[in-house]
């Protein structure tokens, strides 16, 4: 492929950027290993059934991603195995309890709230309302010190001398 | 009193905080949790990896407490815990078998031949759907199994002399009885 030379910015920009971005399409394309070329379903329709739950499942290899975002092997066999139980009939529900049965409620991203995910769930909101508590609290006890003094005489002069009140 | 509330409490929300975030950085986001512990090792028979036309079955362990190795030639930390799994199976105290996962089969017995091969049996796992089935995430990985087939322990990742000794060994003298 050749990229055209000597543009000038505003087009030039926009072409050498499609160059590129073309240059590494073409480039990166026939380099992938065979592995990384993800098994397709024939059926578009349990393919975006397989990849919306997939990227609810936690990817245990590299696990800030989900299975639907990683190329691990281990994302590339689970995706398989939902496929092949979907083909089967079983239902999300059904696929999801086979995941947590092996690789337990961490592979979910959003966990069941039971004893132990608790806090998980509820912890943000109990900080929040510990946080308005203490928000609350000090804003009475605050009313209660705070005295109001009135203005003397002389202090009101100034005041309306400052304020070019005459 | 107030006035030294007005110190202590953020203090003590700081120090607080300091425990939570300074545990954190000793925990390993790895080590998670087995839902498979305390449950029957799920049941499997696959090819043996020495002897292709064979079949190795877990229920052949049955009523023995047995350790199960998982391990790939292809796996760096596995030849890390090698040696002391083969020292342990010199010592002859607990059946080791060897699953070995989603290999090539003559890599799988070139590996065995030149570090030691400690398993009583070598189970060739290689779409890698047992594996699955024990919620295998990581090579390797080693779990014991009491003799009513119950997983008892799962430890992820290479094994170290240490751990290898209090924990896999401690309990498998403590389920032998």
């Amino acid at each position: 492929m050749k990229c055209p030379q000597g543009m000038k910015y505003s087009q030039g920009m926009r072409r050498l950027l499609a160059c590129l971005m073309l240059l590494s399409a073409a480039s990166a394309s026939p380099l992938l290993p065979a592995k990384e070329a993800t098994p397709m379903a024939a059926d578009p329709v349990l393919e975006k059934r397989v990849m919306a739950l997939a990227y609810e499942l936690r990817c245990l290899v590299c696990q800030n991603q989900s299975l639907g975002d990683s190329h691990s092997d281990f994302a590339i066999d689970l995706r398989s195995e939902m496929r092949e139980q979907m083909k089967q009939g079983k239902d999300d529900d059904q696929v999801v309890d086979f995941m947590v049965q092996r690789y337990g409620d961490f592979i979910r991203f959003r966990p069941p709230v039971k004893s132990t995910t608790f806090l998980l769930w509820f912890g943000p909101l109990i900080l929040l309302l510990i946080g308005a508590a203490a928000l609350f609290i000090n804003l009475k006890l605050r009313k209660r010190t705070v005295k109001t003094m009135p203005l003397s005489d002389e202090e009101r002069k100034r005041a309306e001398s400052l304020l070019g009140d005459k | 009193m107030t006035r030294h509330l007005k110190y202590l409490v953020p203090l003590v929300v700081f120090g607080v905080m300091v425990w939570f975030l300074g545990r954190g950085l000793y925990l390993n986001p790895r080590e998670v949790p087995s839902p498979l512990v305390d449950k029957p090792a799920p049941v499997f028979s696959v090819a043996d990896l020495h002897r292709p036309e064979l079949q190795f079955a877990s229920e052949q362990m049955k009523g023995k407490v047995w350790v199960l190795n998982v391990w790939a030639s292809w796996c760096r930390a596995c030849r890390d815990e090698h040696p002391l799994f083969v020292e342990l199976g010199r010592k002859n105290i607990v059946p080791i078998v060897g699953l070995n996962y989603k290999d090539q089969r003559g890599d799988a017995l070139a590996w065995l031949n030149k570090l030691g091969d400690p398993y009583v049996a070598s189970a060739y796992d290689v779409d890698g759907r047992v594996g699955m089935d024990y919620g295998v995430y990581g090579v390797p990985e080693t779990y014991v199994i009491d003799k009513q087939g119950i997983i008892r322990y799962k430890h992820i990742g290479p094994v170290t002399a240490e751990s290898l000794q209090t924990k896999v060994v401690a309990l498998v003298k403590e389920l032998q009885g």
